[in-house]
């Protein structure tokens, strides 16, 4: 069980990849636990890993902030970063901002994976 | 000018935990006031944006400053929603709040430039005695284009105002 303002993030292993599976919305209160969960597992890094925003619904710019951040992190780790599954009303907000061409977006998990 | 009171005016301290409920609120009275669902979406994002950026700025992330928000439901000379956000935090000078270069990626400072792209207005002002006030107004497509357009809100690519 999680409280208000920490996610539910899934992480798991797949096929030498890193899927990590942030559940909920993701604004200012939260996106810190997304931030730290994301900082951890490119500790390790991993060759590839996957957000699966899917079962995120809304997404602020502190949520995006924190994507950044983790891409930037990601390159200089040699990481690949892909983001899969984006819900129209999260994909608009990267486009807003310009960002839906900097990431590499895949309608969902396993394109990412077979990328 | 007649000044038409607030449909909706509420008081809340400067936590960031309470964005959602705020959302959540705005977003009844937007589809209520035949907001579409792209349109309702927007206008909740720039709220959210704007309350954080009082939070994190105005307040530098301490928790009990006080924001009011105030929400104006406009008929004339045609349909829109009117919110002005005001708070007891930082003054900033209204010509320095700016959109920064989106050539840059990098992480923060993109709340500015969602609030201006999802709504028709986006207007910063000091408060006296202290404080700012920020007046976001959004019209529904509805009410400036023709109706038959409402076929074709839902998608992201057409919801950029």
């Amino acid at each position: 069980m999680t409280s208000g303002n920490d996610m539910e993030i899934q992480v798991e292993n797949r096929d030498g990849s890193v899927l990590v599976t942030p559940i909920g919305e993701v604004d200012l209160a939260r996106s810190p636990s997304l931030r730290s969960r994301l900082a951890q597992v490119l500790g390790d890094s991993p060759a590839r890993l996957v957000v699966d925003l899917s079962q995120v619904p809304y997404m602020d710019s502190s949520g995006v902030a924190t994507l950044v951040e983790a891409l930037q992190q990601s390159r200089a780790r040699n990481c690949s970063l892909f983001l899969a599954g984006l819900q129209d009303r999260v994909r608009s907000v990267f486009e807003i901002a310009r960002l839906d061409t900097v990431f590499t977006i895949t309608p969902d998990v396993n394109s990412a994976l077979e990328a | 000018m007649t000044r038409l009171p607030p449909a909706i005016r509420i008081e809340i301290l400067s936590r960031a935990d309470l964005l959602a409920p705020v959302r959540a609120m705005l977003t009844s009275f937007a589809e209520r006031s035949g907001f579409d669902e792209v349109e309702t979406g927007h206008l909740a994002l720039a709220v959210d944006e704007a309350l954080a950026n009082v939070i994190r700025h105005g307040y530098d992330s301490r928790p009990d400053g006080r924001i009011w928000l105030s929400a104006f439901l406009i008929e004339e000379p045609e349909r829109r929603i009117r919110i002005e956000i005001e708070d007891e935090g930082h003054q900033t000078e209204p010509a320095k709040i700016a959109s920064r270069d989106l050539e840059e990626v990098r992480p923060g400072g993109l709340g500015v430039h969602i609030m201006q792209e999802v709504t028709d207005t986006c207007q910063f002002e000091r408060r006296t005695p202290g404080g700012m006030r920020l007046i976001l107004e959004k019209t529904p497509r509805g009410a400036k284009e023709d109706h038959s357009d409402q076929n074709h809100a839902g998608t992201p690519e057409n919801g950029h105002q």
